[in-house]
């Protein structure tokens, strides 16, 4: 019976590995809509020779304005930047214990979490081809760490297969590449790839798949050594008179494709999450402090931008206190680098061209919301022994994401209670700050039971609701990259834009940088020969 | 035990659908929206960025009120927005089907200080969304 079910066509089975193949398909899909390429960062970028007592204005402190700040300064520019916030870092944001969060709407939450605990709101993950973001960090003295994205020990978590209980990574993972290696065997074995290879290949993928899925001299993926080796096994090894090792129970092939669990096993492939991936230490905003030192002394804070105007001769800006105390001041310049997210921009009243505008108009922004939680205890490591790594659920949190930091430190611990995108993202920012958090326990509460006992206090940050940006992240599709991409990038009169927005790695501190580097090197081009030919 | 009777003092101090929405949140698990009626799309949708009465938000930017909004007498207009979006708003017709989105137009047509008598059909939302 067992073997009558394993008997299946050669296309199904190509089917199967096609899943498994998931990651590079997935990447192409990614490629197409302009997500995974790689940065293309110029290690000794700097420019220079900016002509004497020209002014440039700086619209956003984010990652892309404080770059633009930092290096136009040093090119020789007179350089001032207005930022909406109190603080730097825009997206690159972290928030701790005492900190104060008041979202569009009105609602504010005051972060309590313990010292040293903290939740990256925006980015959280530095991939090791970021290297504009790694080189400032190395430059500015950012102290690295490395994010764990792959916990093999972590879970794996369907409501609807294995009653509801969660599954380690490491055991799905090991039985799903088991189990493939075994089809693909059986596939061989039974004349199914006789066209596509010859006998000697044939026998070579026998061997190989032997190795690679753990089976044994008969192509079987069952239990033994070899596949606890892999999956772990029921009791570990030890040393003296402790019990012997006793090899663990692989899960049923049919089950495991069923539960679909094996879904999110391939993520910690793609590129842009593979190892190695790093974090600063403390924080995401360390990046920001580090820029911040850098120039701090051109910042304006609290400033609302209203009015973006310019002419044949200059740019001038109109703002007001973020509060909307005091009345309109303005700023002029001879040239101006605009950061504001285009879902900010969009709505001021801005002198550019038509196809400019145009583009500034067609980018939505997204729906993302994160969660952290503060426990009384790391019980993820103290009960489970997780360290660090993701946790993937069907449930709408979407992910569990633990500290790749302070293992093993007694007290308190802040996990990533939920990271969420699509539909259930828009719910949940719908809700109140103080039901995300409930809802977040809840949820977490089917991974680890410890959670409804342990949970302290929660932080909650619905991405449409925080009133910098209106949204996550500019979300391009295909169709309007090919018709406003280039438009938006153009230098339009005195005026170009920069951030994550105009670059092909949007949501990420490598698109905005690349994106501020790439405007303010045509910038300076365009001004150097415009004053060559004045 | 706090979460208890945080639930038990607003039920007995406020009886607004919007609140009791609030405390029982169905959430979607279809990869699109899940809720059939066009007030529940509201609350748990549209409210994220107009808020509760539909009185919109401002920060560095603003979301537009949707409440007593003269732009909602053309009915096309709320209908190509909730299905298309527009500048910073993300379309919804990859996650709400034309049934839902004639549903929460109607419904904000007819809310928030908004009367408009001419209901939205579903043959309107299919003349935009074109499936």
């Amino acid at each position: 019976m067992q073997e009558k079910s394993m008997v299946v066509s050669r296309r199904t089975v190509l089917n199967w590995i096609g899943v498994t193949a998931g990651a590079a398909a997935m990447y192409q899909a990614m490629t197409a809509l302009s997500f995974a390429a790689e940065s293309n960062h110029d290690r000794n970028f700097a420019l220079s020779g900016a002509p004497k007592g020209t002014r440039v204005l700086i619209l956003g402190a984010g990652l892309a304005g404080m770059t633009a700040a930092y290096e136009l300064r040093k090119a020789g520019y007179q350089v001032k930047v207005l930022e909406f916030n109190a603080r730097p870092g825009g997206r690159c944001w972290t928030l701790r214990g005492g900190d104060r969060f008041t979202e569009l709407g009105g609602a504010t939450q005051h972060c309590e979490f313990d010292k040293g605990l903290y939740l990256n709101p925006g980015p959280w993950r530095i991939p090791y081809h970021h290297h504009a973001v790694l080189d400032y960090c190395h430059k500015f003295g950012v102290a690295l760490e490395p994010f764990v994205q792959v916990n093999y020990n972590a879970m794996v978590h369907s409501t609807k297969a294995f009653g509801g209980k969660p599954q380690r990574y490491r055991e799905v993972q090991a039985d799903f590449q088991g189990h493939v290696a075994e089809l693909l065997s059986k596939a061989v074995n039974q004349h199914g790839l006789d066209q596509a290879l010859t006998q000697e290949d044939r026998e070579r993928l026998l061997e190989v798949m032997r190795k690679w899925g753990a089976l044994d001299a008969g192509n079987s993926y069952k239990k033994s050594l070899e596949t606890s080796l892999r999956r772990g096994f029921a009791i570990d090894d030890g040393g003296g008179l402790m019990p012997e090792a006793v090899p663990s129970e692989p899960m049923d092939c049919k089950a495991l494709l069923d539960s679909n669990l094996w879904q999110s096993i391939a993520s910690g492939q793609e590129y842009e999450y593979q190892s190695s991936i790093f974090q600063p230490v403390g924080g995401m905003d360390m990046i920001a402090q580090a820029f911040q030192k850098q120039v701090n002394d051109l910042i304006h804070y609290n400033a609302k931008v209203t009015r973006i105007q310019q002419n044949d001769t200059g740019v001038t800006v109109t703002y007001q206190n973020s509060d909307g105390s005091g009345g309109l001041q303005q700023e002029q310049a001879h040239w101006c680098v605009c950061t504001l997210p285009l879902s900010i921009l969009g709505q001021l009243p801005i002198d550019v061209s038509a196809p400019m505008m145009s583009a500034i108009r067609a980018v939505p922004y997204e729906s993302s919301v994160k969660i952290g939680l503060q426990f009384k205890r790391r019980f993820w490591e103290q009960d489970e022994h997780i360290y660090g790594g993701i946790s993937y659920t069907d449930t709408p949190i979407s992910k569990i994401s633990y500290p790749s930091t302070d293992y093993g430190k007694q007290g308190k611990g802040v996990l990533l209670g939920a990271y969420i995108w699509g539909p259930n993202a828009y719910e949940f920012t719908a809700m109140s700050p103080k039901m995300r958090v409930q809802k977040a326990v809840e949820y977490g509460a089917q991974i680890h039971p410890q959670y409804p006992s342990e949970f302290e206090n929660g932080i909650a940050v619905g991405w449409h609701r925080v009133p910098w940006t209106n949204g996550c992240y500019g979300l391009w599709t295909p169709e309007t990259r090919q018709q406003h991409y280039k438009n938006l990038c153009q230098i339009d009169g005195r005026i170009v834009l920069a951030g994550e927005h105009a670059s092909y790695i949007p949501a990420w501190m490598e698109g905005a940088i690349l994106s501020s580097q790439d405007a303010i090197k045509r910038l300076h081009t365009h001004i150097i020969a415009s004053a060559k030919a004045a | 035990m706090r979460t208890t009777f945080t639930i038990a003092t607003l039920l007995s101090l406020l009886a607004s659908t919007s609140v009791l929405a609030e405390e029982t949140p169905m959430l979607s698990t279809s990869g699109k929206f899940d809720q059939p009626s066009g007030e529940a799309l509201f609350n748990q949708v549209c409210q994220g960025c107009h808020m509760a009465e539909g009185q919109g938000s401002h920060g560095a930017g603003a979301y537009p009120a949707l409440a007593t909004n003269q732009k909602l007498g053309a009915k096309v207009y709320p209908v190509y927005m909730v299905s298309s979006g527009q500048g910073g708003m993300p379309g919804f017709k990859k996650y709400m089907d034309d049934q839902q989105i004639a549903s929460v137009v109607n419904y904000v047509r007819t809310h928030f200080g908004n009367q408009y008598a001419d209901s939205v059909t579903v043959e309107d939302v299919r003349a935009v969304t074109q499936r």
